[in-house]
């Protein structure tokens, strides 16, 4: 972006919204020039800081001797819990459950227990090592599946929705089926693991570079940990290397030690953890045991559903509520269910405190929501396409009964129908499931599976005040622009939608617009970057400060050419008063020299939104996103090794603000959603040892598990029906769920060993394991 | 002993620069030292374990042969001492002098290839790779290349775009790297003395031998020293164990062991040769072998790692030993000026023990070309497809008789058991008898004699059982009936 000679007679500008330009750090990604929190230039004298990890999954610290530790070799200090200066927590959910450092008993393994500061970090990982602690061992909560989640203790309040009768629309129901599913965890696996540099400053002042996706909360937290205001305490991120959710909460501890440390060493520390300890000691996407009672006719037509969501939160609250919440608030995915009562059960257990996760339990209600599916499917012998179509809720504009979520919002915007509709017919679902059949009638060993399912994500933060975002915006005076806003990159490109809103605002071209690092200096009080709602917000409130200087400069403009408001016109890099036309650039200049504020604050809060958990009623999204794919797998009868043949998706981001971002996301997102549900396995063994800590262990998919044939669209006719930003849609979420097409497709070919009569209930995630098991107890069932 | 003279300098170009160094720890790594000393922060760490690729960087080093070859690697698990004589390429050398970019990295732009970008620059250097061998590659030569590169935020589609259009940006012709070809491989040729580094003192010292004599005398004398070849597992022991590894002996650029022969029916090959040497001969003598080796690691790691280094760590889950086993191979042992042949199965006693005396190390490996009329097979079962370790791999040889029954079979198992190891009951219950379906699950009951598989975190012991058995089936499918496949695969049979 170098380019500053602006076109004066421009049709249009380069890089205004909905057009397709590639990311703002593509140039610097390639090129290695990117700066990643641990390539920022160190001041001289830096620090490394190492973490001692719990070798327990649960007990309490009898003794701790960390001679050895502080004896070895460039080892400068050693905190633990007695040295952190404020509070002895970080819990971002008020339940003061989650310390910095464990403090007299541990509760899981590898919780941090201690942090080594010394010259290198070779040398502070190798002392951390020499801590001799003694603990005496407890009793271990680890897994899920067998704790009874009516009794056990939970780390939340759990939510209820209901609507309707579930339990006597179940008795009355023609047809009801009972059963139970699991669903396995993530892990992020953003390349990039958790890492903070705290640099001191004067009095109590501690700069924090931290890849975070939530700084405000993390000044928040450095602050609370330290015992000092938070404007002493200032965040800056300019971008991370993923994030994911992963980043929401779990880098306040990274950058609280840092921070500690380097207030109290009076230098500058880093702390980056080493891919396993970030694996081992940072918390996941939820696993789930989804216990489920439907009741359906012979039609398939849902009449009742009864859930039980209970998820492993972990040792600490963390964000398990929230997630617990949209985990229900998804339970129904697309479909509507005239009686519903839905619960969560948010478990305590002895392992990492599970956090945020792209989707945030949203996903995991869905799965919930197609097994359901499934389950109907195979009991009445339809295809599971039909059973979708028959439980649809009402399409946009009919005005019908069908139309009301469990939580008693209106669904008033679902295009589910046609985008189904569309898709049904671009993958030719019909011709291909019926080749599929001929082609298993001739295959013994190798069998194909196909499936489309959809998706309907809600979008806005659950908790409402979440739901505001700042922004601030300079226009100097040679007209460069300088934007800054609340939200943070982690690869989605927010920063370059946000800056394509500037810049259609100003109607000046893209590279006149600066994208600046993300601090909680510039913008205060900001929400995360999650949710799905970065351009949503960030870009309504960059859009507010660049129309408070555009007034500005209208009134301007009017006022000393002598002419109406309405006659001043931003035309791509002019403006055109009155008759007369003038460089935007010459412009600003003229308005500089008459004393008119350039620079500006700006605003956003999302209207209409109101929830009440304590009742499970309220408008709790501002509206829904919608999409759906088709997968076609190939199963390995022998084995359970499979193949992803094809896949099909056609997604709804609204008008789109970059469509090029938009289907990154949408791929992106698919292939980490069939990740999730497929190779990657969470492990722990009998001591509550995570065993996947690491990419040899943990498989996320690679290229060569990418469909063979991947067609990804975008819908050319959908637009948010609410006045969201230029009428886009959000789509850092909605697309994850669509890797679920590749569960049911491999759940399809597996139900072919027993004609498609018996219901696979094909857990996840589908390793080729769990294929070749379910593979036989279907083929067990068929023998009898 | 030869007399070797002793350097105490370790010599190599960066980039464009050469560099000296007189002072490098012997678990010293090429990221860390990229990024710590160099302050060349482009190469990124994802996992400090050659499974990610953020680290990949190209080294480029003299062939026995006398040529230069550009190969990525993982600078993460890569020691410095094993760098003498070679030219460490990395993703800041890539673009012109100008900031122009180069086609790899234009192409990675203009098809939206980056998201996040933390893992770009070691996909950069992938492609790079692959480009230069392959200017036009194939899908399936692309995924190849990219088994070492995890993306969490693409889902890989746009760098499969970005990677099949590079040539359209520029042809290898114009590209830096290879026009300075001759004049690197002089450079590097002038950088090879004939001498033997050494680095350190005492047990904190590294060696690079100058010659196999040397080392052999080396090991003899000094029987604790670390071997290291391709690093890819040592690497681990530093990078995540942190245990002490010194004093170390670095043998990847011993030539001698680098020969890969084929006579008599027999491939020979020298314990230094990397899989990704290896692929060539061995798939074109043993055909089965060659989707093994495209499976193992990472091209990163085939790079590196070698079959001599895959059977002298004894490892339960190596991927090469069953399929070595089951083909009757051999193995040349050599203690100082030493040697001994012992066959490749007798090699491994038990868990973390093998048939090595101290200070005696694996020089060559040999393996008998299956005969015409024999059949072999190997299959590799993992949780993902590519880079994954083995849950289960199964290699069988047979040959039948006039009549159509078993004259021999020859089966070995990995990840069943404490060591590879034959199936010896299965093989029983096989020979003599008619090939067809009823025997061979007749066969498949008898596994539970042979193997009691574990339960780990790739898999539990009730699949792995399982999976056995079903592997002879498939064996027997593909043996008998070439209409319908017996088993998924991603790319049309070459």
């Amino acid at each position: 972006m170098n380019k500053h000679t602006p076109d004066l007679k421009a049709e249009k500008i380069d890089g205004g919204v909905h057009a397709s330009v590639r990311h703002d750090s593509a140039h610097k990604h390639v090129a290695g020039s990117a700066v990643y929190i641990d390539d920022i230039t160190e001041p001289a004298g830096t620090l490394h800081a190492g973490l001692g990890l719990s070798t327990v999954a649960h007990g309490a610290i009898r003794s701790i001797d960390l001679s050895a530790v502080r004896a070895a070799p460039g080892v400068v200090d050693v905190l633990t819990h007695a040295d952190i200066p404020g509070e002895n927590d970080i819990s971002p959910s008020g339940m003061h459950d989650d310390p910095v450092l464990a403090a007299g008993k541990v509760q899981f393994h590898g919780q941090p227990v201690f942090c080594v500061i010394a010259k290198t970090r070779e040398q502070a990982r190798r002392a951390a090592r020499l801590a001799k602690i003694d603990y005496e061992e407890m009793p271990a909560d680890i897994d899920i599946w067998d704790l009874d989640a009516a009794t056990r203790p939970q780390v939340f309040p759990p939510l209820t929705l209901k609507r309707g009768e579930a339990a006597s629309a179940l008795e009355s129901a023609p047809r009801r089926i009972k059963g139970r599913m699991r669903l396995g965890g993530q892990d992020h696996f953003y390349l990039e693991g958790q890492v903070s540099l705290a640099v001191p400053g004067e009095d109590d002042e501690v700069l924090v570079y931290c890849s975070t996706q939530g700084p405000s909360e993390t000044q928040h937290m450095v602050a609370h940990a330290m015992g000092v205001p938070s404007h002493a305490v200032t965040i800056e991120v300019r971008r991370m290397g993923g994030g994911f959710g992963g980043k929401e909460t779990q880098a306040n501890q990274c950058a609280a030690l840092a921070a500690i440390a380097a207030k109290r060493l009076n230098r500058a520390v880093k702390l980056r953890l080493d891919r396993d300890e970030d694996m081992v000691a940072t918390g996941k996407r939820h696993d789930f045991a989804i216990d489920y009672d439907i009741g359906f006719d012979d039609e398939g037509r849902i009449h009742a559903v009864d859930y039980t969501f209970a998820l492993r939160a972990g040792f600490s609250a963390d964000l398990s509520g929230p997630v617990g919440d949209r985990a229900l608030f998804h339970c129904d995915n697309a479909y509507f269910f005239p009686h519903v009562h839905a619960k969560t059960a948010l478990l305590r257990t002895n392992t990492v405190s599970n956090t945020a996760f792209r989707g945030f339990g949203g996903p995991q209600g869905m799965v919930g929501a197609e097994r359901v599916i499934d389950e109907i499917a195979f009991a009445t012998g339809k295809d599971p396409l039909d059973i979708r179509k028959l439980n649809f809720y009402d399409a946009m504009g009919v005005e019908g009964e069908r139309n009301l979520t469990p939580y008693h919002q209106k669904v008033g915007d679902c295009i589910i129908q046609r985008i189904v509709a569309e898709l049904e017919e671009s993958a030719d679902y019909a011709g291909r499931r019926k080749a599929i059949a001929d082609f298993n009638a001739g295959s013994r060993i190798v069998k194909r599976g196909i499936a489309l399912t959809p998706v309907k994500f809600g979008i806005s933060f659950t908790k409402t005040e979440s739901n505001q975002a700042g922004a601030l915006v300079h226009v100097y005076t040679d007209g460069s622009v300088h934007m800054n806003h609340g939200g943070t990159e982690m690869g989605q490109g927010l920063h370059l939608k946000v800056a394509q809103v500037v810049a259609e605002e100003f109607q000046i071209d893209l590279d006149r617009v600066k994208i600046t690092a993300t601090t909680t200096a510039k913008v205060p009080n900001t929400s995360p970057t999650a949710a799905s709602s970065g351009a949503d917000l960030n870009g309504m409130a960059a859009q507010d400060a660049a129309r408070q200087i555009k007034n500005r400069l209208i009134d301007f403009a009017a006022e000393s050419h002598q002419v109406p408001r309405d006659q001043v016109v931003f035309l791509p890099n002019r403006v055109r008063i009155g008759n007369s036309e003038m460089a935007f650039n010459d412009l600003v200049r003229k308005a500089y020299v008459a004393r008119v504020q350039l620079s500006a604050a700006g605003f956003y809060k999302t209207p209409k939104i109101h929830w009440d958990r304590s009742k499970g009623r309220g408008h709790a999204f501002y509206y829904y996103a919608y999409g759906a794919a088709c997968s076609e797998v190939s199963v390995d009868m022998l084995t359970g090794e499979y193949v992803v043949e094809r896949t099909d998706i056609l997604h709804d981001a609204g008008r789109s603000l970059n469509r090029t971002i938009d289907i990154g996301q949408v791929e992106g997102g698919f292939i980490q959603g069939m990740g999730w549900l497929t190779t990657e396995e969470l492990w722990w063994d009998g001591k509550g040892r995570l065993r996947t800590h690491a990419p040899s262990t943990y498989k996320i998919p690679l290229a060569s598990d990418r469909p063979k044939i991947f067609n990804v669209a975008l819908t050319d006719w959908s637009e948010a029906y609410e006045p969201t930003i230029h009428r886009s849609k959000a789509v850092g979420e909605p697309p994850l769920p669509l890797g679920l097409s590749v569960l049911h497709a491999l759940s399809d070919a597996v139900a072919s060993v027993a004609d498609h009569s018996i219901c696979p209930r094909l857990d996840a995630p589908a390793t080729p394991e769990r294929v070749l098991m379910a593979i036989e107890r279907l083929r067990a069932e068929k023998r009898g | 002993m030869t007399a070797a003279t002793i350097r105490s300098e370790l010599r190599f170009v960066l980039n464009g620069q050469d560099v000296t160094l007189r002072d490098v720890a012997p678990d010293q790594t090429l990221l860390d030292w990229l990024r710590v000393s160099r302050l060349l922060k482009g190469t990124k760490e994802g996992c400090a374990e050659g499974d990610c690729g953020a680290c990949t960087v190209l080294i480029g080093r003299l062939t026995p042969a006398g040529s230069l070859v550009y190969e990525g690697v993982n600078a993460c698990i890569r020691f410095m001492g094993s760098l003498d004589g070679c030219h460490v390429v990395t993703v800041e050398h890539v673009a012109a002098r100008d900031g122009t970019l180069h086609p790899v990295q234009q192409a990675m732009v203009d098809y939206h290839g980056s998201q996040c970008g933390f893992c770009t620059p070691g996909f950069v250097m992938s492609l790079y790779a692959l480009w230069m061998e392959a200017p036009n590659p194939s899908d399936q030569q692309i995924e190849t290349a990219l088994q070492g590169n995890l993306c969490r935020c693409t889902g890989y589609e746009p760098i499969l775009r970005a990677a099949r259009a590079i040539s359209s940006y520029g042809g290898t012709d114009k590209d830096p790297l290879l026009a300075e070809r001759a004049a690197m491989i002089e450079r590097l040729k002038a950088l090879k003395d004939g001498a033997r580094v050494e680095m350190g003192t005492g047990r904190n010292r590294f060696v690079v031998p100058a010659n196999l004599d040397d080392f052999a005398a080396l090991l003899a004398a000094e029987p604790t020293a670390t071997v290291v070849a391709g690093s890819t597992d040592v690497g681990l022991w530093v990078t995540k164990q942190m245990r002490d590894i010194t004093p170390v002996v670095f043998i990847a650029g011993l030539d001698e062991l680098k020969s890969i022969a084929v006579q008599d029916g027999t491939v020979s090959i020298g314990a230094g040769v990397t899989y990704s040497e290896a692929f060539e001969t061995l798939s074109a003598q043993i055909p089965a072998l060659g989707p093994l080796i495209a499976r193992i690691g990472g091209q990163q790691v085939r790079n590196m790692g070698t079959i001599g280094g895959n059977i002298a760590n004894g490892s339960p889950i190596g991927d090469t030993p069953p399929a070595l086993i089951a083909l009757a191979a051999t193995l040349t042992l050599r203690k100082g000026a030493e040697r001994r042949t012992i066959r490749l199965e007798d090699y491994f006693i038990a868990y973390g023990k093998q048939d090595r005396q101290p200070g005696e190390f694996v020089e060559a490996v040999h393996v008998p070309v299956p005969k015409a009329a024999e059949r072999f097979a190997v299959y590799k079962v993992t949780k993902r497809r590519d880079e994954d370790i083995t849950a289960t791999l199964g290699a069988f040889r047979l040959s039948l008789a006039a009549d159509g029954s078993v004259e021999d079979i020859c089966i070995a198992y990995g990840g069943m058991a404490a060591t590879p190891k034959r199936a010896f009951a299965v093989e029983k219950a096989l020979i003599g008898q008619p090939w067809n379906e009823a025997t061979v699950e007749a066969a498949m009951a008898k596994y539970a004699e042979d193997y009691q598989p574990l339960t780990d975190m790739r898999a539990t012991a009730e699949y792995r059982a399982l999976v056995a058995r079903n592997l002879l089936m498939r064996f027997f499918l593909e043996t008998t009936s070439a209409a319908a496949p017996a088993q998924v695969s991603r790319y049309e049979a070459a």
